[in-house]
């Protein structure tokens, strides 16, 4: 039997298998790339870039709880400029399409590190955070408020043509109503869920255990919320679906993709296991052959109700 | 921010067997594990991150500094501290365990112009090992614990032949009082403080401490930290640590990639509660 088409695209974004991996638990490329190979990813989805340099959260910024862990990183990065001039290069040596995360304090930043990375070739779709919890200003309202969502995707999509998807926050009344913004703004996809505001208290000094205070759960906790999560958008829209949320083997990605996903991210598991994605993928496609199906599209949606 | 982004590791994932697991004293276990592949390749001051078999729902790999590296196999001394090192413990010979490495930058190589001096604290004791063994000239290590059974490594170290002084704070072996009361006792004695070079590992104070006294002589103290990780190969930015930078300013580190080995100097130790 021929190996089955696993091939998926996101508006222009054309990906040789469903599979990448989730922003900011891959780094930016390199740090695995000793551990795996990277050109059997569907895509490299790299950690989040604003238009400044910023060092992010005070430590401890990561806490290990049942079934997952929250951290509060605070997206530090090297900035657009030198994420252009010292990390993009890397991508040269492959020849499997780079997802920038971007993100910002204002609707004008986010216009700001389109604009800036759009001219630049290795980019083949920017990923928008409106989500992440970790952040005090901005970023958090952006994903959690609608009017801002909407003026946020809107910004990007008027300073680039490659694809955009945005990526949802968990803590809203109706995922769903972001994900039709987002096609209504003419967003090529969305991606889903980013963690899950959370905290951890350290008992024996009363303190919180991050320097954050709060940050976002991740990890196999979150699986079956972003499950119905999932299935909930893609009974809503039309666009395509990045999904996303403790991922650690290949049953929680065919998951998603029966409930709609077109494609999956694997995040905190790559820290336990860095060869987890390929794994998930090499399961993927014998799923498909167990069940004598020869493309991908066959099993996207396909949940019976 | 990091300068140097795009360097590619030689870490691998490879699965070691448990060739002998002991209690040494109180809490503390020795782990010795078979595995080729990493064992050949760490260097003194590296560590492992080992995920903890049939852990269930704790889903994180912890790191373990290598004491011993000898052949095949390498060896990590650990004390139960929690869910982790709880039911690590339980792991029999011939249990297999997934091992990630050898990660982070360690110790240079002791100056054979100068006199190496180790300090180290409860299983901090292990981790200067291997730079003791590859030390061109013998040293003296300093090793401090709360009781006598805190206290590891010391005839190890006596077995390469090293001048060693034991402190604990209870006075059950050795001198009593802090490791670095031993310390400046020591340096006192000490006619060129500037041909020394420190080493050390164990608890944040103690390290501090020992920075100071490295500050205040002119000498160079190499100290190896331990902070909350997550991938262990400098992807997450989870395990920094402010470190000054040539502008006078500080920017994070990762303690698992430039780390966990620091100059004392280079440290800013302000988060320190």
């Amino acid at each position: 039997m021929t190996a089955p088409d696993m091939r998926i695209e996101i508006g222009g974004l054309k990906m040789r298998n469903p599979v990448t991996v989730a922003s900011g638990t891959f780094g930016y490329g390199p740090e695995y790339a000793g551990l795996i190979d990277l050109n059997r990813l569907g895509a490299i989805t790299v950690k989040g870039i604003s238009p400044a340099p910023v060092s992010g959260n005070p430590t401890p910024r990561i806490v290990e709880v049942p079934c997952g862990m929250i951290n509060a990183i605070g997206l530090q990065n090297p900035g657009m400029e030198a994420f252009c001039r010292d990390y993009l290069p890397f991508f040269e040596n492959y020849d499997t399409p780079v997802i920038v995360n971007i993100w910002g304090r204002s609707v004008e930043d986010y216009a700001a590190v389109a604009r800036r990375l759009d001219g630049e070739e290795l980019v083949a779709a920017f990923e928008i955070n409106v989500s992440c919890p970790n952040i005090k200003e901005g970023s958090k309202a952006f994903g959690t408020r609608i009017d801002s969502f909407r003026r946020v995707v809107d910004a990007v999509r008027a300073v680039t043509a490659k694809p955009i998807i945005p990526k949802l926050a968990p803590q809203v009344a109706s995922i769903a109503d972001y994900a039709l913004a987002a096609q209504d703004c003419g967003a090529d996809g969305v991606s889903l869920i980013n963690t899950i505001p959370a905290m951890a208290i350290d008992l024996a000094t009363r303190r919180p255990i991050l320097g954050n205070v709060v940050g976002g759960l991740s990890g196999p906790a979150i699986h079956p919320v972003a499950l119905k999560m999932v299935w909930e958008v893609a009974g809503a829209v039309d666009i395509p679906i990045i999904a996303m949320g403790g991922i650690c083997e290949a049953k929680d990605a065919l998951d998603f993709i029966v409930a709609g996903a077109s494609a999956v991210a694997v995040g905190t598991e790559n820290f336990a296991n860095p060869g987890a994605a390929l794994q998930v993928l090499d399961g993927i496609e014998e799923y498909l052959k167990a069940n004598g199906m020869s493309a991908i599209d066959e099993l996207i949606g396909s949940l019976q109700t | 921010m990091n300068k140097a982004p795009i360097e590619i590791s030689d870490a691998i994932v490879s699965d070691a067997v448990v060739v002998e697991h002991s209690r040494i004293t109180g809490g503390y276990r020795r782990l010795s594990l078979r595995v080729p592949d990493i064992a050949a390749k760490v260097q003194p001051g590296q560590f492992v991150h080992l995920r903890v078999p049939h852990l269930r729902d704790r889903i994180l790999r912890r790191p373990f500094s290598v004491f011993k590296a000898e052949g095949d196999e390498l060896v990590v001394l650990y004390k139960c501290v929690g869910i982790g090192t709880d039911v690590l413990a339980y792991a029999p010979v011939g249990e297999r365990i997934s091992l990630l490495g050898p990660l982070g930058t360690g110790f240079p190589d002791p100056d054979p112009g100068n006199c190496p001096v180790l300090v180290g604290g409860g299983y901090g004791a292990g981790a200067m090992y291997m730079t003791a063994a590859r030390s061109a000239r013998p040293g003296i290590v300093f090793i401090g614990g709360r009781s006598a059974e805190d206290i590891l490594c010391a005839e190890d170290y006596r077995q390469l032949g090293w001048e060693l002084r034991v402190t604990t704070d209870d006075g059950s072996l050795g001198r009593r009082g802090l490791v670095t009361d031993a310390l400046d006792e020591w340096l006192d004695e000490q006619t060129d403080d500037a041909r020394l070079e420190i080493f050390a590992c164990g608890p944040h104070p103690m390290l501090k401490a020992v920075g100071e006294r490295a500050i205040a002589i002119g000498c160079r103290a190499w100290i190896s930290l331990d902070r909350p990780m997550g991938c262990g190969v400098g992807a997450c930015l989870a395990c920094v640590q402010k470190i000054r930078s040539a502008s006078g300013e500080w920017e994070y580190k990762r303690t698992c990639k430039e780390g966990p080995v620091f100059e004392c100097r280079d440290i800013c130790w302000e988060d320190e509660a």
